[in-house]
């Protein structure tokens, strides 16, 4: 604990380094995975889509269940197989979507689905478009979940991340891999326990964001 | 005016849910859908701003086949209040009247204009209720604003299914009575649907009773309870039917001329003089302004020099307004043999006795089997 510390005080140049780089890895995936995740969980909510939700929701689970190890080592295949790059970011930032889509993609669905019905049709009584029903009432309504979604997905893929700088992608996997090759517990440490705060941190802020987009009118507080 | 014309619905499976019903709705009458639960009442009414795809018949709105109207436009000019009211948790209550207003692009000053105005006909103060969220509000103010918004777009018709089903007896009476009201000066054309024949009486100008998906009647309330059309429609509307009736008359319909009062300083001797040759023993007391304090009768008088000691206060009393069925109910549980009518300001109008209720009952029920 005291060398972890030590070589904090000494280089924090490279925690900073490896820090930024796997907050932009997160960052990027997390911004596609929401954008896919809820146009997904839009499109599966609709009226008459409930055994495409019952087998997207069913696939996204089963992804889940895949030991990362193994995705990163398939994508690597993937990749190389179509001549894209197989190592590094691309290959990191892709993993990540995929385990984040669950997350956001059941909360989506559960959200949407669960708007009350009385809801959906006064305002189609009253003669809203679908779209102007999904952005004026179902959205609204179920933005907290959804945010709670995306908050489950960030935590989630901040501890994955570190995982990928084994295919090269950088981040604080870094440390926690070369300390395991040679024997530094020091770095170890460093590594783990940032991870670690950055995922509590990330976590409490997300919470705040989640209060922030929920309406007025549904605010608890 | 709305003119449905053999209107089926089956649905996929071969359910019928309405079979051939016609009827018409006249321009600003209010049309109560009324049956037991499973009859094809709110089916009908969502067919007509297509909420529920009609499968046979027309339904004409102004003579325009609604199956050839958009069906957007069609709803935003159709004001629609459901039982679960179903206000946006997520929008004010300003912003929830003006869903319809913004839906059709009205400027903004103009929406909120109109949703200050409606507010104010709900008998709400838009001052405090307009930026108030709807968990903000009892279940007897959802409802007002509920009601509120369906007529936010100034639609000539109005939807309402079973809007006062889900609140307290006393509140739902109040909203009634407040309705009716409203719906005088506005002269709404009105679907109403309920399974309370009792709300169907106070509400309707005409009732459409179904059974089955069939309709089965199709008339005035005092027709529909003094010249029903078959044994269900007998069964339906109650044994006690000629106290239903009690629902269709207010006092002002059968309570004229003034009364013979007396002042509280008159002395007791010269009232008692006055009641012998009337041949009355109880009479209403009043001040000089002519506002209702009390009653006194023939047996009281003796008790003292003058009526102001010897009156009995009442708290009870009835208005214009008041229907027979209240008024009746009224006099049975204090026991009292008159009510006394007053205004708003407590003057009093009139007084009500038995006498009179069964009087203007007999002639109800023989204009239901005569006409």
């Amino acid at each position: 604990m005291l060398d972890a510390w030590q070589y904090l005080i000494a280089h924090p140049e490279k925690l900073a380094g490896w820090t930024l780089e796997h907050l932009w890895i997160i960052f990027v995936a997390i911004v596609i995975a929401v954008v896919l995740g809820v146009v997904i969980g839009v499109y599966i909510s609709g009226r008459g889509k409930e055994h495409v939700a019952d087998t997207i929701l069913y696939l996204a689970e089963v992804a889940m269940t895949i030991p990362s190890m193994a995705i990163f080592g398939l994508l690597m295949l993937l990749l190389s197989s179509v001549g894209l790059k197989a190592i590094g970011f691309l290959p990191a930032v892709i993993a990540l979507i995929i385990y984040g889509q669950l997350p956001i993609l059941r909360n989506t669905y559960t959200a949407l689905q669960g708007v009350d019905p009385a809801m959906i049709e006064a305002g189609r009584g009253m003669g809203m478009t679908e779209k102007q029903l999904l952005f004026k009432v179902r959205l609204p309504l179920a933005i907290s979940v959804i945010m709670a979604g995306v908050r489950n997905a960030i935590v989630l893929i901040i501890g994955i991340a570190a995982i990928a700088a084994m295919i090269g992608a950088g981040g604080l996997g870094v440390p926690i891999f070369r300390g395991l090759r040679n024997a530094r517990l020091d770095l170890i440490i460093l590594g783990g326990v940032s991870v670690s705060i950055l995922a509590l941190l990330v976590d409490n802020f997300m919470g705040w964001v989640e209060w922030w987009v929920t309406p007025r009118g549904l605010k608890e507080r | 005016m709305i003119k449905l014309d053999m209107v089926t619905k089956v649905y996929p499976d071969g359910t019928e849910a309405v079979k051939n019903v016609s009827f018409e709705i006249g321009q600003g009458e209010l049309c109560v859908l009324l049956g037991p639960s499973g009859c094809g009442k709110t089916t009908t009414m969502k067919m007509i701003n297509r909420l529920i795809p009609i499968t046979g018949g027309t339904i004409y709105i102004d003579g325009v086949d609604t199956a050839k109207m958009d069906e957007n436009a069609l709803r935003r000019d159709i004001g629609y209040a459901i039982q679960q009211i179903g206000l946006f948790p997520n929008m004010t209550v300003g912003r929830n009247i003006e869903t319809v207003p913004e839906l059709k692009g009205w400027p903004e000053n103009k929406r909120r204009q109109r949703g200050e105005e409606l507010l104010k006909l709900m008998g709400m103060d838009s001052g405090e209720f307009i930026g108030k969220y709807p968990r903000e509000l009892s279940g007897g103010q959802s409802q007002r604003v509920g009601v509120a918004r369906a007529l936010g777009g100034d639609p000539p018709i109005l939807l309402m299914d079973e809007p006062f089903g889900a609140i307290d007896p006393i509140t739902r009476v109040r909203l009634q009575d407040e309705f009716l009201k409203i719906q005088q000066t506005l002269k709404k054309t009105i679907i109403f649907v309920t399974h309370d024949i009792y709300e169907a009486i106070k509400l309707g100008d005409r009732i459409a009773l179904m059974k089955e998906g069939e309709l089965v009647q199709y008339d005035t309330p005092a027709d529909l309870l003094y010249n029903p059309k078959n044994e269900f429609v007998e069964n339906f509307v109650g044994a006690d039917r000629a106290l239903k009736g009690l629902q269709l008359i207010r006092v002002k319909d059968v309570v004229k001329a003034s009364p013979p009062t007396v002042k509280s300083g008159e002395k007791t001797e010269i009232v008692r003089e006055r009641m012998e040759r009337a041949g009355i023993n109880w009479l209403a007391v009043v001040n000089g302004d002519g506002n209702f304090l009390g009653g006194v009768g023939k047996a009281d008088l003796g008790k003292g020099d003058s009526v102001g000691d010897v009156m009995s206060p009442s708290a009870e009393t009835a208005t214009a307004n008041t229907v027979l069925n209240e008024v009746f109910s009224l006099m049975l549980s204090h026991g009292l043999d008159n009510l006394p009518i007053v205004d708003k300001d407590n003057r009093l109008q009139g007084v009500i006795s038995f006498d009179t209720i069964r009087k203007a009952l007999v002639e109800l029920t023989q204009r239901g089997k005569t006409g």
